[in-house]
C-alpha cells in the first residue's frame, strides 16, 4: 500500500512516544536512551517497555538516582558526538538537574562563542491529575521556557507524541520534550506511516470565530472538550495548540486573536510569574487594539497540586473553568 | 650526559618553561585587571602551576579536557595561544570565546578543551558524558576532568564517581587539592578529609601526588592515563598544591596565616625546578634569563594583540545562543 494509504490503526499516546524512540534508536546509531528505569523496569510510565530487550543495555542504559549526573552525562555524550535522549521521570525530579540543564545546557555554546554543540534531547513526564501529590504533579514548563538557550516542546496529539522527537534529534540544541502524564492513556487513530512534525509553529486545533482558547500538553485536550461545550452553547471557539513553547510562535496566537477578539488562555503552571502571562504580555504587544474583552487566564490554583481527589480537581483548569472563562470573554457568562 | 639523561634534562626545561609561561602570564592578568583592562572575576593558579603542566603533558591530543574557573594555566599547558586568552578576557571578538566567556570560560573545542565552568563540580558530569561518548564511538581517549577540594562537597562528585565507575568510563578525575574552598579550609566542611578515601568508596584507584612537582604529576597522571586506555575504568589522583595569591582579586585572605602561604612558597615550583636544574647543571643563568625573555616577548605579544583587538559588534549580541544548523562534527 503505498504511504499515506495505510488505515489508521488504533495506538495509544504512550505506544506513539515508544514507536517514536524505537524509530531514533533504530536509525541512528549515535542515539541512546538513559534515565531512572527506563530499561528493566521498562520506564516509570511504560514509555519505554521493551527497548531493552530489543536494543541492549549500551543503547537503553538504567542509571542511578542521579539526575544531575545523568542530565549532565547526556550534554557531555552530546559534546563528544552522541545524540542522547535522557529520560527524567518528572519535571519536579528534574530540579535535581537544573544545574546541568540551565547552567551548562543553555550556556555552553554561547559561552564558548559558538564552538560547542549540543544535540541533547530530555523527555520528561510534567502535570497533575493522578493524584501525586505535591512532588510529582508539578506544570514547571513555563521555568524552562524562560530560558534562552533550550527549546522546549509540548506535544499534545498523537501525531506530535510521534513526530516530535525525530526533529528534536535532529535539532543541534538541548531540547526539553514535556509528556504530560494524563495524556498516556489516550487513545486515537494514527497513519501507521506518520513521520516527523514541524517544531516551529503552533496549530490550529479547531477553528472558530468567536474567542481563541490557548492551551499547550495535557490541556489541549481539555480546551477542544470545553469548545465543544461552548458550540453546544452557540459559541464558537478556536482552539490553539501552542506545541512549541520555546520559541514561542505568537504569529499563530496573535493571527487567531485578531479573528476571534477574545483569547483565553489556558496553563497549568501556577499564574504568577507563568507562561500564560507572557502569552498575555505578547497579547497585549502585538494585538492590544484587536482585543474587544479582557484576556482571561485559566491557571492552576496557587497552591502545592494537594493529593485529594477533589481538592486536586478543584486546583488545576478543568473544562468547566475554560468554558466559563470564554463565557465571560465573549460577554454571555 | 647520557642520552636519557639529556632527555630527563629536556623535559625539566620544557616543565620549566611551561610554569614559567602560565606565571608570568597570572602575573600580567593581576595587571591589566589593576589597570582595568581585565573585568569581572579574576581566578589566578600562581603557585599551581604544576599541575596545569604535568596533566597537560601526560595527555594526547585526542583526550579532553574538563576544568574550573581557575582555568588559565590548563589552558595554556593544553595549547591555547596565550593571545586568545588574553584577548578573551579583554572581552574582544579576537577572544577564544570571541568575549562570551571571559577568565572562568575558556574554550577550544579543537583542543577537546571544555571550560572554564565555574559552578564547582559542574563540570564532572560533562566529563562523565564526553567519556561515555568516547567509550560508546570505540575511540581510545581519555578525559581528564580538574576540580578543586571544594568539589567532593557537592553532590555531583559523588554521583559522577559513582557513575563514571559503574560504566567503567575514561575518566580521570584530578582533583586539585589546594586545601581551600574558596576561603574555607577543607577540615571546616567535610568530615573525612581524606580525599581519596572517598574515591575509594566508589571504587576508584586513587592516589594522592606531590602537585608542586611536575615529573611527578606528570608521572602519576601517565601511569592512570596508559590505564584508563586499556578500559580499566576511572581513576582518581589527589594533587596536593597550594594558590599563592588570593581567591580572586577581591579576597582579603582572612582565613589563613601568613605563615602558612609563605612556608608553602619555599616549595614554589618554579624556583625549586630551577634551582635542582642549577644545581644539577641543566640550567644556566643565562638560559633562565633566554627563557623569561621568551616568555616576556610571548605576553608582550599576547597583550599588545588584545590591545589591538575588536568589540564583537552589538548587532551580534544573540549571536550563538542557539546553533542554526545541524553538525556532524564534534563538539
Amino acid at each position: 500500500m503505498p504511504a499515506g494509504e495505510a488505515a489508521p490503526a488504533r495506538t495509544t499516546w504512550r505506544e506513539a512516544m515508544r514507536a517514536a524512540l524505537r524509530e531514533a534508536l533504530r536509525g541512528d546509531p549515535r542515539v541512546f536512551l538513559m534515565g531512572e528505569d527506563v530499561g528493566h523496569y521498562g520506564g516509570c510510565y511504560a514509555v519505554s517497555r521493551g527497548l531493552l530487550e530489543e536494543f541492549g543495555p549500551e543503547r537503553v542504559r538504567d542509571t542511578p538516582l542521579s539526575e544531575s549526573a545523568f542530565v549532565g552525562a547526556g550534554i557531555g555524550a552530546a559534546l563528544g558526538g552522541m545524540r542522547p535522549i535522557v529520560e527524567v521521570m518528572t519535571v519536579n525530579f528534574s530540579l535535581l538537574a537544573l544545574d546541568q540543564i540551565v547552567n551548562n545546557a543553555a550556556t555552553l555554546r554561547h559561552m564558548s562563542g559558538g564552538q560547542l554543540t549540543i544535540p541533547l534531547v530530555i523527555r520528561m513526564a510534567t502535570g497533575a491529575g493522578r493524584q501525586l501529590a505535591a512532588q510529582h504533579s508539578h506544570s514547571l514548563e513555563g521555568w524552562y521556557a524562560h530560558v534562552p538557550g533550550l527549546k522546549v516542546l509540548c506535544p499534545a496529539t498523537l501525531e506530535d507524541a510521534r513526530g516530535m522527537l525525530a526533529p528534536a534529534l535532529a535539532d543541534p540544541n538541548p531540547v526539553i520534550l514535556f509528556e504530560h502524564v494524563g495524556l498516556y492513556n489516550v487513545e486515537g487513530a494514527l497513519a501507521p506511516d506518520a513521520g516527523p512534525v514541524d517544531i516551529l509553529r503552533a496549530a490550529v486545533r479547531r477553528a472558530g470565530t468567536e474567542v481563541t482558547l490557548v492551551a499547550y500538553g495535557g490541556m489541549v485536550p481539555r480546551a477542544l472538550a470545553a469548545a465543544d461545550e461552548l458550540a453546544a452553547g452557540g459559541i464558537d471557539a478556536e482552539v490553539i495548540d501552542l506545541r512549541v513553547l520555546r520559541p514561542l510562535d505568537s504569529g499563530t496566537l496573535v493571527a487567531s486573536v485578531r479573528k476571534t477578539r477574545r483569547a483565553v488562555i489556558v496553563d497549568e503552571g501556577w499564574r504568577s510569574g507563568s507562561l500564560s502571562a507572557e502569552l498575555s504580555a505578547r497579547l497585549v504587544e502585538e494585538a492590544f487594539y484587536d482585543l474587544d474583552a479582557p484576556i482571561e487566564r485559566v491557571c492552576s490554583a496557587e497552591v502545592p497540586i494537594p493529593y485529594a481527589r477533589h481538592l486536586e480537581a478543584a486546583a488545576i483548569p478543568q473544562v468547566a473553568t475554560i468554558v466559563a472563562a470564554a463565557r465571560r470573554a465573549v460577554g454571555r457568562p | 650526559m647520557s642520552a636519557a639523561d639529556a632527555a630527563m634534562a629536556g623535559d625539566d626545561l620544557a616543565r620549566l618553561r611551561a610554569m614559567l609561561r602560565i606565571r608570568r602570564f597570572e602575573e600580567r592578568a593581576a595587571e591589566l585587571y589593576g589597570a582595568g583592562k581585565i573585568r569581572g572575576f579574576l581566578h589566578l593558579c600562581v603557585g599551581e602551576e604544576a599541575v596545569a603542566v604535568g596533566v597537560m603533558r601526560a595527555l594526547a591530543p585526542e583526550d579532553a579536557v574538563v576544568s574550573t574557573y581557575r582555568e588559565h594555566g590548563h589552558a595554556l599547558a593544553r595549547g591555547l595561544p596565550a593571545e586568545r586568552i588574553m584577548a578573551e578576557m579583554y572581552g574582544q571578538a579576537e577572544g577564544c570565546c570571541r568575549g562570551r566567556g571571559g577568565s572562568m570560560h575558556l574554550f577550544d573545542v579543537a583542543r577537546r578543551f571544555y571550560g572554564g565552568n565555574a559552578i564547582v563540580a559542574g563540570g564532572l558530569p560533562i566529563a562523565v558524558g564526553l567519556a561515555l561518548a568516547d567509550k560508546l564511538s570505540h575511540r581510545s581517549a581519555v578525559t581528564a576532568c580538574i576540580f578543586g577540594d571544594g568539589a567532593v562537597a557537592e553532590g555531583e562528585f559523588h554521583e559522577c564517581l559513582n557513575l563514571a565507575a559503574l560504566w567503567r568510563l575514561p575518566v580521570l578525575f584530578l582533583c586539585e587539592n589546594n586545601l581551600y574552598a574558596m576561603g574555607t579550609a577543607l577540615a571546616l566542611t567535610e568530615s573525612q578529609v581524606d580525599l581519596c578515601a572517598k574515591a575509594r568508596s566508589y571504587e576508584l584507584p586513587a592516589e594522592r601526588v606531590d602537585g608542586m612537582d611536575p615529573a611527578l604529576v606528570e608521572r602519576a597522571v601517565r601511569g592512570a592515563v596508559a590505564a584508563l586506555r586499556e578500559g580499566s575504568g576511572p581513576r582518581f589522583l589527589e594533587l596536593s598544591t597550594y594558590r599563592f595569591r588570593a581567591h580572586s582579586m577581591f579576597d582579603a585572605e582572612l582565613y589563613r596565616e601568613r605563615r602558612e602561604v609563605e612556608a608553602w612558597k619555599l616549595r614554589d615550583p618554579i624556583t625549586t625546578l630551577s634551582a635542582l636544574m642549577r644545581q644539577g647543571g641543566a640550567l644556566s643563568a643565562e638560559a633562565l634569563a633566554g627563557l623569561e625573555s621568551e616568555v616576556a616577548a610571548e605576553l608582550d605579544a599576547a597583550v599588545a594583540f588584545a590591545e589591538a583587538g575588536t568589540l564583537e559588534p552589538v548587532e551580534d549580541l544573540l549571536r550563538d545562543v542557539y546553533a542554526t544548523e545541524a553538525t556532524d562534527a564534534r563538539g
